[in-house]
């Protein structure tokens, strides 16, 4: 799915450059479950912000599949989240103006898809998490818990290679954050896609095939090993 | 998706669509009404000075006044002693003068046909602006009572001539203005601005014929009717007519119109006109034909179109015509920008406030297009809003204007002057033997009107007004939508990923 070779991306800060990640070398299968661990600051997000077309290395490539992001432009990197990425945050990101359903159906807009099957597609992802009954409610009308539910749909709802989630159960409590990772490790499961997740939940990470940890933008560890 | 996140955008977050639209509306509606004003002021000014100067004339051609040509420097009446005829004490004067109206001075009538075939005019005629004044005067009559002349012996017999039979005298004088015009010539000129109210026009046949056309004011007032006579510089003419000022404002371009030939033999001032009415071929070359007038005539004589003369507008009609230029303008173009600012200013931060939105949009594959469009798109419909609302409100607001109809007073410097004024020499003191403190001149009817006419103002309301607002509120929405888009698509997609927490 993902080849990372010689990975670096440096932030600069006026005069100050930071290194976000330094020299980073993986490999990740088609249909890989991989938990990315750290500690804050350490580039979890950054190397998620790589693997999701969202910015391109400053050394190195980044391969999906056999394309090349860091050469892509920015209409075309846009293209492959559309098609190939699901994202899921920390902190949600709904749409705060938008009901459930509209928001899952953000995520068919830039394809193209005709609105009827737009609309059915979009509830049934919902009906996918166990929210059939909650189409027509704002964010703000749901719980946490409810909520992420809604962005897993959203991100689902485009049919994606990959799942990227940047602290899912960040922003949850302990019986919700069950919740969550049992549903996209079911999700996982059932659609053999690549499930990639940030956290520094080490009962998170456990679930996962294989761990990742990231210290001051390097990979320690036995990284490349498959659990 | 566009729509139904426009419409979710714009009903969830009311206050600001509100705001930005009563700002745009507020904007909108002032440029309209103020649009509107400086219509109606200008039809109002087109209305007084129609009535003066005609429908149809473009330009006026008149002699620019030089000291030496002034024949102003006030009426001068000399009576002989024995003039006059006396009847039971007292002596009646009359006297009567006609003459160049003051302030305008006559000229060759070559001056029309040069006019007239300068390229771009179409017709030209002149015109003869006379007044006609009549002085009236009752004196007791010398000789009469006391045997002293021109005074009082204090301890005499109280005198017993005059017009009130105490030794009194009185004084009018009434004035009217007379219009030659070229009755074979071109239909311009101030009588185009009047229809026929009875008898008849004057004709090519009545050239140099004592004839006349009274205004139906001045006929009025002055108890004339057609079939009836008229004094004008001493001769009787016939009354043939009588025309109304088709303007309805009560200013006309005079109160009797005479033969231009017969004018010129009556003020002696054979082949002089005192100015030129100009009608130019095209409507949108007016300004050309001015500068080609005055390169012919020269600096001496003064070319004026219709804009120059409204500014000779003057009385409220002026003064809402100046506001509403000015003012109004520069008012509506700060308001319009304030509203512009306001909107831009709001549209950019709430882009700024949903910085994490259109990052996560980015982010799950929103193109910059789509992103710069929905921004685009509300600040659009914000500013049509805005548009519709203040469409309706200054609508409303002229409609209230055109029922209060409010009127406004319009004086134009040029017209000619009604005057009927008059003295009084009030009797002696009733003490004998004191000094006659007698003869102290009371105003009985000094009323000196200048041609003010009312105009109702009424403010138009035309489908480019109309376009115009709509077109401005697209306009401010299509301004703020490109800031707060610019915004937006310098957003970077991993601002999605920005904890905030
Ligand atoms: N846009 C940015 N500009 C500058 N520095 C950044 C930016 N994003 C991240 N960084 C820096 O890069 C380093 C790694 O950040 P991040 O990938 O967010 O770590 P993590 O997600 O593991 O907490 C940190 O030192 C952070 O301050
Ligand atoms: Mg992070």
């Amino acid at each position: 799915m993902y080849t990372l070779t010689d990975v670096s991306k440096t932030y600069r800060q006026g005069a100050r450059t930071v290194e976000a990640l330094s020299d980073v070398h993986l490999s990740i299968a088609d249909g890989e479950f991989i938990a990315v661990q750290g500690q804050t600051g350490g580039g979890k997000s950054t190397l998620l912000q790589l693997l999701g077309a969202l910015d391109k290395p400053s050394r190195g490539t980044v391969l999906l599949g056999d394309e090349d992001l860091g050469r892509l432009g920015s209409t075309e990197l846009g293209d492959v989240r559309a098609r190939r990425i699901g994202f899921v945050f920390q902190s949600f990101n709904l749409i705060p103006t938008l009901t459930a359903q509209e928001n899952v159906e953000t995520a068919l807009a830039p394809l193209g898809v005709p609105a009827t099957t737009r609309r059915e597609r979009a509830r049934a992802a919902l009906e996918s998490v166990g929210l059939g009954d909650r189409t027509g409610h704002l964010p703000s009308e749901l719980s946490g818990g409810q909520q992420q539910r809604v962005a897993i749909a959203r991100a689902l709802v485009k049919e994606p290679d990959v799942l990227l989630a940047d602290e899912p159960t960040g922003a949850l409590d302990e019986d919700t954050r069950g919740e969550i990772i049992g549903l996209l490790e079911g999700v996982w499961r059932d659609r053999g896609l690549t499930l990639i997740v940030v956290t520094h939940d080490s009962w998170v990470a456990h679930r996962a095939e294989r761990r990742v940890h990231l210290k001051q933008g390097r990979i320690t560890g036995k990284a490349a090993t498959r659990v | 998706m566009f729509g139904t996140y426009l419409r979710r955008e714009l009903v969830n977050r009311r206050r600001q669509t509100l705001i930005v639209a009563i700002g745009m509306a507020l904007a909108i509606a002032l440029v309209l009404v103020v649009n509107s004003v400086a219509g109606g002021v200008k039809a109002a000014q087109a209305v007084a000075l129609q009535s003066v100067y005609g429908v149809g004339t473009d330009i006026t051609v008149t002699k620019a006044t030089t000291a030496a040509d002034t024949n102003g420097g006030g009426q001068r009446f000399q009576f002989g002693s024995g003039s006059g005829n006396a009847t039971g004490g007292t002596r009646t004067f009359t006297r009567n003068r006609l003459t160049v109206e003051r302030g305008v001075t006559t000229f060759a009538s070559t001056a029309v046909s040069t006019v007239a075939k300068t390229s771009g005019v179409k017709a030209a005629t002149g015109v003869l602006s006379l007044n006609d004044t009549d002085f009236t005067g009752q004196i007791p009559q010398a000789g009469s009572g006391s045997g002293s002349r021109g005074g009082f012996t204090p301890g005499a017999t109280r005198p017993t001539g005059g017009p009130d039979g105490q030794g009194g005298s009185a004084f009018g004088v009434d004035s009217f203005t007379v219009l030659g015009y070229d009755v074979t010539g071109a239909a311009i000129g101030p009588l185009t601005a009047a229809t026929l109210t009875s008898g008849r026009a004057l004709t090519a046949a009545d050239s140099g014929k004592d004839v006349a056309v009274l205004d139906s004011d001045y006929a009025t007032s002055a108890k004339k009717k057609v079939g009836g006579t008229i004094s004008v510089g001493g001769t009787t003419f016939t009354v043939v007519g009588v025309v109304k000022s088709t303007s309805a404002t009560g200013a006309s371009g005079s109160n009797v119109y005479i033969p231009l030939a017969t004018a010129q033999k009556l003020a002696t001032q054979t082949g002089k006109v005192s100015s030129v009415y100009v009608e130019a071929a095209s409507a949108n070359d007016i300004g050309g034909v001015k500068t080609a007038l005055q390169k012919t005539l020269g600096s001496a004589m003064t070319v004026n179109t219709e804009a120059d003369l409204a500014s000779s507008v003057t009385g409220s009609l002026g003064t809402a015509s100046s506001l509403a230029n000015s003012l109004g303008l520069w008012l509506s173009i700060l308001v319009l920008a304030a509203a512009f600012l306001l909107a831009v200013l709001f549209t950019v931060s709430g882009v700024t406030r949903r910085t994490r939105e259109f990052g996560t949009l980015k982010a799950i594959g929103w193109s910059n297009r789509r992103i710069v469009g929905q921004v685009a798109g509300e600040s659009i419909v914000q500013g049509v809003l805005g548009g519709v609302i203040g469409l309706a409100v200054g609508l409303v607001a002229i409609l209230v204007v055109n029922i209060v109809h409010p009127t406004l007073t319009a004086g134009t410097a040029t017209v000619g002057r009604t005057l009927a004024g008059g003295f009084g020499g009030g009797a002696p003191g009733a003490a004998p033997g004191g000094f006659g403190e007698g003869g102290g001149f009371g105003r009985a009817a000094a009323a000196a009107t200048t041609t003010a006419a009312q105009i109702a103002l009424t403010l138009p309301v035309t489908a480019w007004v109309v376009l115009l607002a709509v077109g401005l509120a697209v306009l401010g929405g299509v301004i703020a939508g490109a800031f707060g888009g610019w915004r937006a698509a310098r957003l970077r997609p991993a601002e999605a990923l920005r904890s905030v927490a």
